[in-house]
């Protein structure tokens, strides 16, 4: 049942491959008690698409980000990242307290082995990229949800990577924010042409952005459907083409959900009356 | 849209009012004094209630009037530069010492439960322990002093150390690593600044032992050439002068809060500026 998520064959062609993903399977653990987080997921990203991963809970989807990151080994299949550089964005900005907006941005240039007199123009050029170019010398705790992510995204920006990685990097915030940076990431992403792999829970935020959405199956994750956004861009998350999409990834991953329910052979039964 | 996102950066980050520094440094010190005062007047109180003889329990007036009268002799400040001088020579090597071995210990998990309750056991052996060993192995000299001042403080800096590096959200560590951190660069950017706030207690929590150590040390190590508070308290008594005892132990007190103060500082300094404090 598990889907070989592929982008458009002439997009790919024109484009060329960011990353492979080949049969790659992940389990934690080992013999009886090992938990299958992956089944044989299978995708591949054009270079400059932006691809969203739609999934419930327990769908291994930060498994698999982890995987592309390199931060872990998968158990089998191929990871086809040759020398790809990703860049992670997480639910928490994950900034260094320590460090100013400026200096979070200038610690991932200097890593990357730029030069210090160039480190601080490129970090102002990010930050203001981002529009907080006012706000660089101000240290993360005194700025709000939204603007930390945004710090996240030029730091991340600053890596120079070929992808990047966000797992549900709005979650945390409300509605209006969120969908204001909902444009902001559209406008960078098409100016900068990146390639992003988007994870969320949320199948709106998911047909808002992607290109394509791919919906995950639970335990073990795999990609289970495949749907094209072919809406204009810019597209709002309250339009009704954007809410008739989303409502068929719902459906979709409900029906997911409720197999979980009738299959699941360890988990207690229900004895009162259904209420 | 960029109108829009300024607009909610603005609404966002509504000013707090910031009190002004000397509002500020007066709502610290206002408790202070009155603990102080306190203190003084039980002190006092004790004195009045005819408990001890006065030749025993002088009151503060007579403290504070000796020690004006110590504050103009030479002998006092050599006395001061001999502590402080053992102070800083013997905490100097035990925050050395204690940071390199909680650098080393912390890298690894195994190895860190392996040392981590032999430091604690350390840290919680009362350093006047040492002294018989100290003064048998290296006479009555200035080395025994150190040796044990050393002893005193570094499991408590090793320890802070430990600690902060243990207290590193994980996402922060795997944020530096996803930035191409890796080994002593990790260190350099991630964990040792991530840490900073525990180490700084542990920094003084070495000072308070370091202190101590040094007193008892002093106490038990008099060297004739080498006159020292602690030295003066033992004279003090020898010669039941329990004015100067005391005006002596003043100095020792307020020695110690004054470089404790000084730690307070700094951490409120860097809690500050991540964010940490209430104000």
């Amino acid at each position: 049942m598990s889907v070989q998520a592929l982008p458009d064959l002439a997009l790919l062609e024109q484009r060329g491959t960011a990353v492979r993903v080949e049969d790659v399977s992940m389990a934690f653990g080992q013999g009886q008690s090992a938990i299958l987080a992956l089944h044989r997921v299978s995708l591949e990203l054009a270079r400059g698409e932006f691809v969203c991963l739609v999934g419930a809970s327990g769908s291994g989807k930060s498994t698999l980000l982890n995987l592309l990151a390199g931060l872990e080994q998968p158990t089998a299949g191929q990871i086809d990242s040759g020398a790809v550089r990703c860049a992670l964005i997480f639910q928490e900005a994950a900034l260094f307290p320590w460090l100013t907006a400026a200096g979070n941005v200038e610690l991932a240039l200097r890593l990357r082995g730029v030069p210090r007199r160039e480190r601080r123009l490129r970090a102002l050029e990010l930050l203001e990229l981002v529009r907080l170019d006012g706000f660089a010398q101000r240290r993360p705790h005194e700025l709000s949800g939204g603007m930390r992510q945004r710090v996240a995204l030029a730091r991340a920006l600053a890596q120079e990577a070929d992808i990047l990685l966000m797992d549900e990097p709005f979650g945390a915030l409300d509605a209006i924010t969120r969908d204001l940076l909902h444009d902001e990431l559209e406008t960078i992403w098409s100016e900068r042409s990146l390639t992003i792999l988007f994870v969320t829970h949320n199948p709106r935020e998911a047909v808002r952005l992607g290109d394509r959405v791919l919906v995950f199956t639970s335990r073990p994750g795999s990609v289970a459907a495949e749907v094209q956004v072919t809406l204009n861009r810019p597209r709002r998350t309250d339009s009704a083409e954007v809410a008739t999409l989303a409502a068929e990834i719902s459906d979709r991953l409900r029906s997911e959900v409720r197999a979980h329910g009738l299959s699941h052979p360890t988990k207690p039964r229900f004895r009162g009356r259904p209420c | 849209m960029n109108r829009e996102l300024a607009g909610l950066d603005a609404l966002d980050l509504a000013a707090a009012p910031r009190r002004s520094r000397a509002a500020r440094a007066w709502s610290a010190a206002w408790p202070a004094l009155g603990a102080a005062a306190i203190s003084l007047a039980a002190w006092q109180l004790v004195v009045l209630s005819g408990w001890q003889p006065d030749y025993l329990l002088p009151g503060p007036p007579a403290v504070f009037r000796r020690l004006a009268d110590d504050v103009r002799q030479p002998a006092f400040y050599a006395a001061l530069a001999v502590t402080l001088e053992r102070a800083i020579v013997g905490y100097g090597l035990a925050v050395a010492g204690g940071a390199l071995v909680g650098a080393v210990v912390a890298r690894s998990r195994p190895l860190r439960r392996a040392c981590g309750s032999l430091i604690t056991g350390l840290q919680s052996m009362p350093s006047i322990a040492w002294f018989p060993l100290a003064i048998l192995v290296f006479g009555l000299s200035e080395t025994a002093i150190v040796f044990v001042v050393v002893l005193g403080a570094a499991p408590a800096v090793a320890n802070g150390l430990i600690n902060g590096i243990d207290n590193i959200p994980p996402l922060l560590l795997r944020s530096g690593r996803m930035m191409g951190a890796r080994g002593i660069w990790l260190y350099r950017h991630v964990v040792l600044p991530a840490s900073l706030p525990a180490f700084l207690g542990g920094l003084k929590q070495g000072w308070a032992f370091a202190w101590r150590s040094l007193m008892a040390g002093e106490l038990l190590v008099i060297l004739g050439n080498r006159p020292s508070l602690g030295a003066r308290l033992q004279f003090a008594r020898e010669f039941s002068d329990a004015v100067g005892l005391l005006a002596t132990m003043l100095v020792i007190l307020v020695m110690g809060m004054i470089v404790n103060g000084l730690f307070d500082l700094g951490e409120h300094e860097v809690r500050a500026r991540r964010g940490l404090t209430g104000d």
